[in-house]
């Protein structure tokens, strides 16, 4: 092996590890809004990320039949509508369910455990159980080679882009705007935000929606690197949440970092065992960290 | 005599008899030995139920990873009825005779050195019960010492109950995979597959379950179950006072664990096989379920709330799949908003007011007369919800 080919290995890894950190990046952004600064445990998070990826499918069925000249730039309309369209159930969710739980985190968990059984029934009884892909635009197919032996999935690449465009929005979102602050205010003194006037309510209902919306986001990029099922949110719900809670739950720093960590330990692992023991080692570590250190890894100073 | 009969309502000792009755008597009376082995299937399952109702009632934490401790003592007893099933003669067609087949197909030549001790039943007996407290207390002594509680506590043993289902599968030569181990025929050169083991197999199941309630009850009755809801309403006052709350609920994570196990192993006993299909986090969390939908502060009712579901899903999926998981959603969010505490919560504050309204008396008698309906006749957890049900259900 010479020192190119080791050199490509080496760097066509670090790309996996990259793209695997842009998906539990993107997995755990909305969750870190719901759980980090709301503290709600929704574990309906897997299904508000298939409907951004069923939302994604239909507008492509759509296009296919009704307008097949669109179909090179259907993609990012479809994308504004994932958000639009998870925003708007969980802004329902929270309306009809979530609201009336605040107090009562771990019935919170049973109770979106029992909203996701319903999705997902509800997604098997409109697009059936089978899992479906939707027809992508050509430029998001293929890889991108610079150099011979060196090959760059560019379906990872629009991934990872989108990560840092949603992480940035997410971020400015949440510290530069006044929905931002607010929501920090009510994170930080529930109370005193109450007092000088902020409607907390309306705070929460917003929250909840933009996170789910923020899900509905990362269910859309997941379609161009796999296929969507009813039961496809449930896989990556308990990663999800390992991401947020190994970051630290109040910290969107935290979170980023979590999702860097686990996934190059995982890629790393993965080139020397296999897939599943590489799995359960970094599961493993995960936990056996968040026993040493249960606050995470970016404990915030939250007053409780 | 009022005395006597004050002290049996007060145990809720009333409501165990019902439930012995429909347990050892109604049951088996009135069904085939199909519906019965059916029946104590389901019954494995409420050993962790009646474990969540003291975790998670009592001590006000939730485990979401009750399936890793049931699959736990069941893997111990399938491995040891395996190795059985497995001798040199009827695994004479491998190419490396007397070890599991999964084995075999997985280029195995030896049994791996931490089967051994699978192969002595006493031994087995014994790590079906201390594997799964073992690694519950590890879990639970570095969490609770550490006060981490509430949904931290909830999202890593889902974590582990994901860890073991990946390795399990993921181990195939170890393990047998995703199908689990089966083909499993004796114990001890005693045939489980016949008719009769099935019936002896479900009283003993029987007699294990009713004496796990019995124990759980007398807990719940002394003062270490006062303590335990004394922490759950407010953990820090029990701290303020002296005890040490964190070893509390490290027991009670224990003791729910041990109950799972034993769940476990008459699971693989009766029904003939284990899978990681009963390990996970969807099979987790559908025990909790179970255990709310009879009731989180009823022992009796958890029972009744693991047969009520099971043989709702069994009807359901089999008649109606497509509504059954709109069923188990509605019941799980109905069973959070409208009736927190489940089936016993809905008795005490609907039928037994009534009872005692009327006298009572004809009331419990003749609802030993229609057993397949546990939950809807006044049969269910009478009293023994006491001092439990009035106290405010939420944890903090």
């Amino acid at each position: 092996m010479t020192f190119d080919e080791i050199y490509n290995i080496a760097l066509m890894q670090g790309f996996a590890g990259l793209s695997l950190f842009a998906v539990l990046l993107l997995m755990g952004l909305g969750l870190a809004i719901i759980f980090g600064q709301m503290g709600v445990i929704n574990m309906a998070h897997g299904e508000f990320m298939t409907i951004g990826a069923y939302t994604i499918f239909l507008f492509s069925s759509l296009t296919e039949s009704l307008a097949p000249g669109l179909i090179q730039v259907y993609f990012p309309i479809a994308i504004v509508c994932a958000f639009l369209i998870a925003f708007a159930f969980g802004w329902l969710a929270e309306w009809a369910l979530i609201r009336h739980l605040y107090k009562r985190p771990l019935d919170t968990l049973l109770a979106t455990w029992g909203l996701s059984l319903g999705m997902q029934q509800l997604f098997r009884s409109t697009f059936g159980p089978k899992e479906v892909s939707p027809t992508l635009p050509d430029w998001l197919m293929g890889s991108w080679a610079p150099t011979e032996g060196l090959d760059i999935p560019i379906n990872g690449m629009f991934v990872l882009a989108l990560t840092v465009v949603v992480t940035g929005g997410v971020l400015l979102a949440l510290y530069k705007s006044r929905w931002g602050l607010r929501v920090r205010a009510t994170v930080a003194n529930r109370t005193m935000a109450n007092a000088i006037g902020i409607n907390t309510t309306r705070t929460d209902r917003l929250t909840f929606a933009i996170g789910c919306g923020v899900a509905g986001v990362a269910g859309a990029a997941f379609t161009t690197i796999g296929s969507t099922g009813p039961t496809s949110g449930s896989l990556y719900i308990v990663d999800a949440f390992l991401v947020v809670t190994f970051g630290g739950a109040a910290s969107l720093w935290g979170t980023v970092v979590s999702a860097f960590g686990i996934a190059q330990t995982q890629s790393i692992s993965e080139f020397f065992l296999s897939g599943s023991n590489a799995k359960v080692l970094t599961l493993l570590m995960i936990v056996t960290i968040l026993m040493l250190r249960p606050q995470g890894l970016f404990a915030a100073k939250v007053r409780r | 005599m009022n005395a006597i009969k004050n002290r049996v309502m007060r145990g809720g000792y009333g409501s165990f008899v019902i439930l012995a009755f429909i347990l050892i008597v109604a049951f088996p009376l009135l069904m085939d030995i199909f519906r019965l082995n059916l029946v104590g299937k389901y019954l494995t399952y409420g050993f962790v139920a009646i474990g969540l109702v003291m975790l998670w009632g009592y001590g006000g934490v939730l485990s979401l990873g009750q399936g890793v401790f049931f699959g736990l003592g069941g893997y111990a007893m399938a491995m040891f009825l395996k190795l059985e099933a497995s001798d040199p003669v009827s695994t004479a067609i491998q190419s490396t005779p007397g070890i599991p087949d999964f084995m075999d197909w997985n280029q195995l030549t030896e049994l791996p050195a931490w089967w051994l001790p699978f192969k002595s039943l006493p031994l087995t007996l014994i790590a079906v019960i201390a594997i799964p407290t073992l690694l519950a207390f590890i879990i639970s002594y570095a969490m609770f010492k550490r006060r981490v509680g509430g949904v931290y506590f909830a999202i890593i043993t889902q974590a582990v109950a994901l860890i073991l289902t990946v390795l399990i599968i993921g181990q195939q030569g170890y393990t047998g995979g995703v199908n689990g181990m089966t083909d499993l025929k004796t114990l001890m050169g005693w045939d489980i597959r016949t008719d009769s083991a099935k019936y002896i197999l479900y009283f003993i199941n029987v007699g294990l379950l009713l004496g796990s309630i019995a124990l759980c009850r007398w807990i719940q009755l002394s003062k270490l179950g006062t303590l335990l809801l004394a922490m759950r309403d407010k953990e820090d006052r029990v701290r303020f006072s002296g005890y040490d709350v964190s070893m509390f609920k490290v027991f009670a994570f224990c003791l729910a664990a041990a109950l799972s196990a034993i769940g476990g192993a008459m699971f693989t006993l009766q029904v003939g096989f284990m899978s990681p299909s009963f390990v996970g986090i969807v099979p987790s969390i559908e025990m909790v379920i179970f255990a709310a939908i009879g009731g989180r502060m009823s022992l009796i009712g958890a029972v009744y709330g693991t047969l009520l579901v099971n043989f709702g899903k069994t009807y359901f999926s089999e008649s109606f799949p497509d509504l059954w998981l709109f069923l188990m959603s509605a019941l799980f969010i109905s069973v959070v908003m409208v009736f927190p505490n489940g089936l016993a919560g809905l008795y005490e504050s609907h039928v037994k007011p009534r009872l005692v309204r009327r006298k009572s008396g004809s009331g419990p008698a003749k609802s030993i007369e229609t057993p397949p309906k546990p939950a809807a006749t006044p049969s269910t957890p009478a009293s023994d919800i006491g001092l439990g049900a009035k106290v405010s259900n939420q944890s903090a």
